[in-house]
């Protein structure tokens, strides 16, 4: 029984970092109603940012700030630049763009910084947790922060016009327009907010798998599929969705005899088909109904 | 094309047709990729992809040819180091050594890095009677001259260095309740079956967990979660850099101080000990074939003193605490080695034979003690390593040399 | 949060190709092939290493715009169904010493079963939610090949090595310049099977059902049925493509079909143009030779250079060299206006 609840604590804990990543996932989506495969690198990214600006002796709450502010405007600015043009283009052609985009963020990142790991301070110390051994007051306090971000996101969209204006902008562009909506600005918004989620999940995240080029590959497809168990429209639903993957992969890999630790991914990626089958939406996502 | 073709042919047939004449005579002998003014040198690296760590030595490598070359290079000829990406993909690294060897025309292929990539060209390679020559890997299997005579490892492989903890462990901490965390490939499974062969008829009784991961894993927090709990002593932590950093924080993290050993691609002082907080890395053990340069008990070490040189002058923007860049620079001294033993019989079947003709070489960057040897039925270059204890902020050798040969 | 029920009437993930564009003029085809069967003769044998792994590829991505481009399901999971054609290959070869030519039929027919198979829970999924299913496949493939169970025939994490077989009834060419010939043979005869399969009332039910998958049920097509065969003729061409790879490579090891092989392909099909056949292999030119030439360019960022001409691709021709064949065939038949 002890094994049990230990395994669900790790599974928790490595769930927090999936559930900040499906919680931007959520945000892209929201606003282009489509998976952006270079969020992850543009999370990474952001976090060297910030570990530079920390390099050159900017106190880390300060670097926080000036990071998310630059995310922010980044994520406007590459919208407007690479992905306005090809906003009448067919969708798998943005798809390319979005791998186009991780393979130049990736390997800049790698050249300005190189791959060796770096240590990525926390905020909120590596203590044990209440005591805890298996949770850290780092990961209490990135369970906390995603909580928050959750609260924000969810106040944002439902309760604040532009939150509404956005959503209309993403689901049904015409109506949008014609009730005065610049659609086109929302999207521009929606990434922009997406890249600063992005990269609040990345400094998060780093110091519990250090910072490097590479470290938000495994951790974007785990966030993609958290948000798509817990529904592309819900930002709750991505966080729980993220707490849900963590908790059961740990528990196939630690219960299910001989495959279960090798195919952990698999294995928690086939329980997110499966639910999808029963619920095509996600467990709390909305359901679309499709007019021919 | 077909000119060339012919032309190339008949070059091979006259090199081969003048080693077996057998006669000692010292005439300048070539086989494609050398000549009187150069040596073309081969290689692939994963420069991109899930490796790209690993593609510093290849820069390291290119940079240290550059000195040669500034000196004089081998023998009067210079260096042409050729170097591609296979981004880690062995259908890749198939296409970038056929490059190689058919389009770019090298002697050799050096070092080519990784397990997956070097047993896709093997068979092409000797097959085509072009050395594979030092390897960048630790895998066994290279040590076969009896089946691959044109290939050849350098590092100290795996498995020698699993029995090497091995019978650290049997001598040291007989009782011991080991638990292993390994990653899920070639690398991971090397190291694993040599702890095993070492430990010999109590390994079943010693090793009571082995917990394997992925590289696609974000974080191994899980696993050490497990481990803890199987009630194990001693941690075997076969791991790749990121993970074995991971590895030592959280052991911190849950306070879990079993006895904890690392492997050598993974002791290095600046990527893997210093990130990972030198608190938690107390009492650590592993072992060494080369100094580590973030240590400074090498500062004054006339070898090292060389490659710091050779770095300021010829790779400044090298990452000096990356124990990469001090591989390249003790692979390619072994190489430069190897060729100016050649002279002017620069036949690929004589660089084979040189290679395996080294006696107690020790490049500028190896341990004390630790000696280069090779024979005509001894692939394996490197073999020795010395076992080491991580104390205040850097790694204290003990004992000697071993040798992780079986006995 | 409810579920509460949205109306969107979303365009079809997948744009339509007028089914005429679909393929080449008789002409160009002429040309294309007998440049194929003449240029091996006169260039080294690793140019003909890398042509041969230019039909390959080619292949690969023709099986997936038959799924994506003629039936609108979108998969980033085809690097799976090559594993297990290349698998199948290089098992039957070198466990059982089958002959190479007739490992082919049999990975078609296995990876033809086995997108078959996965069609089946694939039914209820499109756009985002089928990709990530498919991605989930194409990432389960590498660990399932590694798995300890499988490793005495599949050699686990080491993966088998392959012998190339010699051109038959001792003609006079390399080994290499056989295999080409062989491969670019199968790689005709798939070519207009699957023309014909697009032309056939099979490919106007896969284009209903892309176009308009409730309006094509609605006009009394079998969906499931359809969609599932769309799947095991994807998965079969490509186990085929496959199988020819682990011949050419002579290696198969499960690091050789990672997630970044489907994505490749995926690329390959966006760039060469969605549905356009022909537009395969120059999809499969772009994969292979792109990053060559990125990596020329500068070996630190050639991930970068690589984005950067992907990007001035997809700016320039979003819909693909398929927008670059139509400009061609209007300028042309411009000139012969005048």
């Amino acid at each position: 029984m002890e094994l049990f609840t230990n395994q669900v604590l790790a599974g928790i804990a490595t769930g927090a970092i999936y559930a900040c990543m499906a919680l931007a996932v959520v945000m892209i989506y929201q606003a282009i109603d489509h998976l952006n495969f270079a969020q992850g690198e543009m999370a990474m990214f952001s976090t060297f940012v910030s570990w530079q600006l920390m390099q050159w002796g900017v106190p880390y709450w300060g670097a926080f700030v000036l990071t998310l502010a630059f995310s922010f405007a980044g994520g406007i600015v590459i919208e407007r630049v690479l992905f306005k043009p090809l906003a009448k283009a067919p969708i798998l052609t943005q798809v390319a763009g979005f791998i186009a985009l991780f393979s130049i963020i990736n390997s800049c990142a790698g050249l300005i910084w190189d791959f060796t790991i770096k240590q990525y301070p926390t905020p909120f110390g590596s203590t044990p947790f209440l005591g805890s051994q298996l949770i850290s007051t780092h990961q209490a306090g990135m369970i906390g922060i995603t909580v928050l971000l959750l609260i924000g996101l969810y106040v944002f969209f439902q309760y604040t016009r532009i939150g509404l204006a956005m959503r209309a902008a993403a689901s049904v562009p015409e109506s949008a327009r014609l009730v005065g909506i610049n659609t086109s600005w929302m999207i521009a918004l929606g990434w922009g907010m997406a890249a600063a989620i992005g990269s609040i999940a990345g400094m998060l995240i780093a110091p519990v798998v250090f910072l490097e080029p590479n470290m938000m590959g495994g951790v974007l497809i785990y966030g993609f599929a958290a948000a798509v168990l817990g529904g592309l429209t819900s930002p709750f639903g991505a966080v729980l969705g993220g707490f849900l993957v963590g908790i059961f992969e740990n528990l196939a890999g630690t219960y299910i005899p001989h495959v279960g630790n090798e195919m952990k991914l698999p294995i928690a990626l086939a329980l997110i088909i499966t639910v999808l089958v029963v619920k095509p939406a996600g467990l709390f996502g909305r359901n679309i109904v499709k007019r021919v | 094309m077909h000119v060339m073709q012919q032309l190339r042919i008949a070059a091979l047939a006259t090199a081969v047709i003048a080693l077996t004449s057998g006669g000692a005579l010292a005439q300048k002998k070539y086989d494609t990729g050398a000549s009187d003014t150069e040596i073309k040198i081969g290689n692939i690296m994963p420069y991109s992809g899930p490796a790209s760590a690993y593609g510093v030595i290849g820069k390291t490598e290119e940079a240290y040819f550059k000195k040669i070359n500034a000196e004089g290079g081998i023998n009067g000829r210079k260096i042409t180091f050729v170097t591609y990406d296979d981004a880690y993909s062995p259908p890749k690294a198939v296409e970038q050594v056929r490059k190689l060897v058919e389009s770019d025309e090298v002697l050799l292929v050096f070092n080519p890095l990784g397990t997956p990539s070097n047993s896709a060209i093997q068979k092409y390679l000797n097959s085509k009677k072009i050395p594979q020559l030092f390897v960048a890997t630790g895998a066994t299997k290279w040590n076969d001259p009896k089946n691959f005579p044109w290939t050849m490892g350098w590092q100290p492989s795996y498995q020698s260095e699993g029995r090497i903890y091995a019978k650290y462990l049997l001598k040291d901490k007989p009782g011991a309740k080991i638990g292993v965390l390994f990653q899920n490939d070639d690398f991971g499974k090397d190291y694993l079956k040599g702890l095993k062969d070492g430990l010999g008829d109590k390994a079943a009784s010693m090793i009571v967990m082995e917990e394997s991961y992925e590289t696609s894993e974000p974080s191994i927090d899980g696993h050490i979660v497990k481990l803890k709990a199987s009630g194990a002593d001693v941690f075997f932590s076969v791991t790749t850099p990121k993970f074995a950093a991971q590895a030592i924080k959280k052991l911190a993290e849950i306070d879990w101080h079993p006895l904890h050993l690392v492997v050598n691609v993974s002791a290095s002082v600046g990527s893997v000990i210093k990130p990972a907080g030198f608190e938690n890395s107390q009492g650590i053990l592993s072992a060494a074939y080369a100094k580590d340069a973030a240590d400074a008990q090498w500062d004054n070490d006339p070898g090292m003193k060389k490659f710091f040189e050779f770095l300021q002058q010829y790779y400044p923007d090298a990452n000096k605490l990356d124990s990469s860049v001090v591989y390249g620079y003790g692979a390619a001294q072994t190489l430069v080695k190897v060729l100016q033993m050649c002279g002017d019989d620069l036949t690929r079947a004589n660089v084979m034979k040189q290679a395996a003709s080294l006696k107690d070489f020790t490049p500028d960057t190896m341990l004390p003690g630790v000696k280069i040897n090779t024979s005509a039925t001894d692939f394996a270059p490197i073999d020795q390593l010395q076992m080491m204890r991580f104390k205040g902020e850097k790694w204290e050798l003990f004992g000697e040399a071993i040798s992780g040969a079986i006995e | 949060m409810s579920a509460i029920e949205e109306v969107g009437s979303q365009a079809p993930a997948v744009e339509a190709v007028p089914k005429r564009a679909m393929t080449l003029s008789s002409g160009t085809a002429f040309v294309v092939v007998l440049l194929l069967l003449v240029v091996p003769l006169f260039v080294k044998n690793f140019i003909i290493f890398q042509m041969t792994m230019l039909l390959i590829y080619g292949l690969a991505v023709l099986a997936l715009n038959i799924l994506t481009g003629g039936s609108g399901q979108f998969s980033l999971g085809q690097s799976a169904f090559y594993a297990v054609g290349a698998y199948t290959s290089a098992i039957l070869m070198e466990q059982y010493n089958i002959n190479y030519a007739l490992t082919l039929p049999v990975a078609g027919v296995v990876c033809f079963g086995f997108g078959f198979l996965f069609g089946q829970p694939a039914l209820r999924l499109s756009g985002v939610y089928l990709a990530l299913a498919t991605f989930a496949l194409a990432t389960a493939m590498p660990q399932i090949l590694k798995l300890g169970f499988f490793e005495h025939w599949t050699g686990g994490v080491q993966g088998l090595v392959v012998t190339k077989p010699d051109a038959p009834f001792g003609l006079p060419m390399s080994q290499d310049m056989w295999l080409y010939y062989f491969t670019l043979a199968i790689t005709i005869a798939i070519y207009i099977f699957s023309v014909n399969l697009l032309r056939s009332r099979s490919g106007r039910a896969f284009m209903a059902i892309r176009d308009n998958e409730i309006a094509a049920s609605a006009m009394g097509i079998d969906v499931a049925t359809y969609k599932t065969l769309a799947f095991g003729v994807s998965a079969g061409i490509t186990g085929v493509a496959g199988g020819l790879g682990a011949i050419a490579v002579q290696f198969v090891a499960p690091d050789s079909y990672t997630i970044v092989l489907a994505i490749s392909l995926f690329l390959g099909m966006v760039v060469g143009g969605v549905g356009w056949l022909p537009g395969s292999f120059i999809g499969a030119a772009f994969i292979i030779f792109v990053p060559n030439i990125a990596e020329g360019i500068s070996k630190g960022l050639s991930g970068a250079v690589f984005g950067v001409l992907l990007f001035l691709i997809i700016f320039l021709v979003p819909h693909g060299a398929r927008q670059v064949a139509m400009v061609a065939q209007q300028l042309l038949s411009k000139v012969r206006k005048t």
